[in-house]
């Protein structure tokens, strides 16, 4: 009679037909899922759906705390730590003259008050001190007192070296806000003071000398792997240059240099830079084994380097360098102004991981003999007194190494984050 | 067309010009540092004494190198390594002993990472928080300490301080560690060994030429391709079959002494063992089965026969390879899933299909066209780094090297036969993986 009874009025089922609610399913639809963020939920999502996953939990977890228990257990009941403390002046410093350590304490002050002037000068328009650095610095302090290390002069100086860090920090941020400049300024001194740093360490100009087979442990590799790349950077730009270069013999060049070197294992390329080199040179002309390990690192280093920055070369468009020729900028120009600073920014995570990579690097500097802080400790366990405490010098001096390389991949983040113009 | 004087572009204004002399200067810089050095090298060499060529490598060697893995040899009644090397053989010889000991380590290092590393790198997408965290941190640590460290503490630390032979290690019967060695199944020289490795191979062969015609039928023809699946399954079970028992698994045995063949120095051996490990001091003076079969322990050597021995040098430099290219094979992988876009999933959803076959026939085929290019590089590196080997003792190609510089005072030549080989070897990977990665590669037309 009716066929559409919609169009005259809204059908609702249950008031259409009352008997139809047997059917139809009046309790209200089920409460949508709980996903709070409690703890519960958490371990729920995140542990045990599905079933297998719980599986996967207990065992796994089982696993983890096994381990975690038994390696506890060892550092705190069987580990031997005290050729730790007994041998923290070799870590640091290899066999470098006691009465000439003053010198590297100054350099580390020096390095330190730089570092706080330019942490105040690029935190100069926020909160210096805010609550994590605080927290960060109070738990430096707090480990420094933990630790069982002598109190002369390591404990006095490291908490000085703080304060230092603390107090120039401020000086930097006021002065930061009164002299734009200062940046600059800072980064100059970074350079300059390379050459203190120099000068400290093997001494001459009225500081007693100290030859360089008295130098070692985390000094040198340090030392040498600031110095690697330094100068490993400018090769290995330069050698990517050439390579994208249009000119074909200055290309073949490169890529001969390129490819032969990372086609050869860096033991082997130490091994030339200690023994071969002194055969290319003429007759009385011996370079120092310090710095033949520096020519031997670079060498392999820049040509990594070389591939790294050739991606970002690669991936700068053509249209910056017709631009660039556009506005009348000739070749050398383009390039140093347009191409590279993009190019470099572009590879800055790659370029930071090979330079992390040189640092691990060093320890192969063991092998040929230079006691960095791996032969260092290498020396340290061949002492009888010391001898069969290889897991607890190992775990120390990797824990070294990861500090560095961690601070350094974290670093590499910052300047990522910093120059990233992006959007 | 002549350009007027005035018109002309000065010469040092000229580009084409720059781009010669740069060119003519950069050949005259590179002779003229390369001849000063051959110069130099030349009188150096003089000096010394040294000469220039490879009759050397006849010379006798006279070192020994430490066998890395060395399955059992009936007739010999020893383990004697795959490529039989003495002191008395040449320097030629010793260093292709060296090149045998790196290959083996390079082939095993880059089948066991891979492994290792595509698993990791597929955890860190795991949805249970422990197995996500596990390997994020096991990355983090390995990522950050040296390989070398890392090697001298796997030999030093964990493999060398393995228990005495006497007190092994042991798993399931199968698997023995101890000072001597890590003593592994293996299959028997025999000629059903090689029949059944040729079925293996063949039976390899087969499967993928059934799986590639099941696929074929199912998507070009519609067909449900039942008799392949059959077949492909009957073939993976006639495959494992051979597997088990055609290729003659060997286990390793230890040699017990034997208490009737008992000589006075032994029956002393035996009562200070029975003292030391079970504190019982006195032992009736005959030496009754009774008490023998009581102390079982003490009638252990520490040696094995039968099966496969890897050197402790050869497992610490594969652990230690192996777990530190994984961690970078990890990231690479974990990169190229995250390169697959979001719409790949969620369309592949929209299909219907399975989440695990979305992983294995849309994501991972993409992904893998990120992937391969650093993963070249990541094996040329263990092949490089299987060098360190040198380092625990390992006797691959550069520790033989070395010690045949030291001993033949030969700096250039052997430097020189380090670098073709290790060139040419990351040139062998390098390609064979272009060529893969050009399989992989999106085909456009």
């Amino acid at each position: 009679m009716n066929p559409h009874p919609s169009f005259f009025f809204v059908v609702y089922p249950t008031d259409l037909n009352p008997n139809m609610t047997a059917h139809t399913p009046t309790s209200p639809a089920l409460p949508p899922p709980d996903v709070r963020p409690t703890p519960a939920n958490w371990v729920k999502q995140n542990l045990l759906t599905p079933w297998y996953n719980a599986a996967i939990t207990v065992i796994v977890g089982g696993g983890f705390l096994w381990l975690a228990y038994g390696f506890l257990l060892w550092v705190f009941t069987q580990a031997q730590w005290q050729v730790i403390p007994a041998n923290l002046a070799i870590f640091t410093a290899g066999r470098y003259p006691d009465e000439s350590y003053w010198r590297l304490w100054v350099a580390v002050g020096i390095i330190v008050t730089l570092a706080g002037i330019s942490w105040g000068v690029v935190a100069r328009n926020v909160t210096l001190f805010s609550r994590n650095v605080l927290i960060g610095l109070g738990v430096a302090a707090v480990i420094c007192f933990i630790l069982p290390i002598p109190v002369v002069p390591w404990r006095s100086l490291v908490v000085f070296m703080l304060v230092l860090l603390a107090a120039t920090a401020w000086i930097g941020q006021q002065l930061g806000k009164k002299v734009p400049k200062l940046g600059q300024y800072t980064t100059f001194a970074w350079l300059g003071s390379f050459f203190v740093y120099l000068w400290l360490i093997s001494g001459n100009l009225g500081l007693e000398p100290v030859k360089t087979n008295e130098w070692g442990g985390v000094v040198l590799t340090v030392f040498m792997a600031v110095v690697s790349i330094a100068i490993c950077f400018p090769f290995g730009v330069t050698l990517a240059l050439g390579r994208q270069s249009d000119l074909p013999v200055v290309r073949l060049f490169s890529v001969l240099y390129i490819e032969i070197v990372r086609g050869i294992p860096l033991i082997a390329i130490l091994f030339m830079g200690q023994v071969i080199i002194p055969l290319f040179l003429p007759e009385g002309m011996r370079p120092d084994r310090v710095l033949r390990a520096i020519v031997g690192l670079t060498l392999f280093s820049s040509a990594y380097l070389a591939e790294n920055v050739r991606g970002g070369l690669q991936s700068i468009p053509k249209g910056q360098e017709e631009a660039a020729k556009a506005l009348g900028l000739n070749s050398p120009l383009t390039v140093s102004l347009i191409v590279l600073p993009q190019a470099v920014k572009a590879v800055i995570p790659a370029v930071v991981g090979q330079f992390i990579s040189l640092f691990q690097d060093t320890t192969l500097l063991s092998i040929v003999g230079l006691e960095e802080l791996l032969g260092m400790s290498r020396s340290i366990l061949a002492n009888p007194s010391f001898i069969g405490r290889y897991s607890e010098v190992y775990l120390f001096v990797g824990l070294l190494y990861w500090i560095f390389c961690y601070a350094m991949s974290l670093g590499s983040r910052y300047v990522e984050k910093k120059l990233n113009t992006g959007h | 067309m002549t350009q007027s004087p005035e018109h002309q572009v000065p010469l040092w204004r000229d580009d084409r010009f720059w781009k010669i002399a740069l060119q003519v200067l950069a050949v005259v810089v590179v002779v003229a540092i390369a001849s000063l050095l051959i110069y130099n090298l030349n009188i150096n060499m003089q000096r010394a004494g040294l000469e220039f060529g490879f009759e050397f490598l006849d010379n006798q060697a006279s070192f020994d190198i430490l066998d890395s893995v060395a399955p059992y040899n009936v007739p010999e009644e020893t383990y004697s390594s795959i490529f039989p090397y003495s002191p008395t053989d040449s320097y030629g010889r010793v260093l292709q002993a060296g090149l045998v000991n790196s290959l083996i380590m390079m082939v095993c290092g880059i089948v066991f990472t891979t492994i290792v590393g595509i698993i990791v790198g597929v955890l860190q997408f795991s949805n249970n928080w422990l197995l996500q965290k596990g390997s994020q941190l096991y990355i983090e640590i390995i990522r950050n300490t040296p390989l070398l460290l890392q090697l001298f503490f796997w030999y030093s630390a964990v493999f060398s301080q393995l228990p005495r032979p006497g007190d092994r290690l042991e798993l399931v019967g199968a698997l023995y560690a101890s000072k001597r060695g890590i003593f592994m199944p293996w299959p028997a020289t025999s000629p059903l060994m090689w029949v059944s490795l040729a079925a293996l191979i063949v039976g390899t062969i087969g499967l993928i030429v059934l799986w590639k015609w099941r696929v074929y039928l199912m998507v070009e023809q519609g067909r449900p391709g039942k008799a392949q699946l059959y077949g492909l399954i009957g073939v993976a079970i006639a495959m494992i079959v051979i597997f088990c028992v055609g290729l003659g698994w060997a286990f390793p045995q230890e040699l017990t002494l034997d208490p009737s063949q008992f000589e006075a120095r032994d029956l002393e051996n035996f009562t200070a063992c029975v003292a030391e490990t079970y504190q019982v001091s006195s032992l009736a003076p005959p030496l009754g089965d009774e008490a023998i079969a009581t102390y079982p322990k003490c009638l252990q050597t520490g040696n094995f026969e039968y099966g496969l021995r890897l050197s402790l040098e050869f497992s610490a430099l594969l652990v230690g390879l192996v777990l530190y290219t994984a961690a970078f094979i990890a990231e690479i992988v974990r990169a190229g899933i995250q390169s697959v876009v979001k719409g790949q999933w969620e369309a592949s959803s929209a299909l219907g299909i399975h989440p695990n076959l979305t992983m294995r026939l849309v994501v991972f085929p993409q992904a893998l066209r990120v992937i391969i290019p650093p993963l070249n590089s990541q094996y040329q590196n263990l092949a490089k780094n299987s060098s360190l080997g040198a380092a625990i003792a390992y006797a691959e190609l550069y520790n033989v090297a070395n010690t045949t510089y030291n001993q033949s005072g030969r700096p250039i030549d052997v430097m020189l036969i380090i670098s073709v080989t290790y060139l040419a070897i990351n040139m062998v990977i390098s390609l064979s993986m272009n060529a893969f990665n050009r399989a992989v590669q999106i085909k456009e037309r």
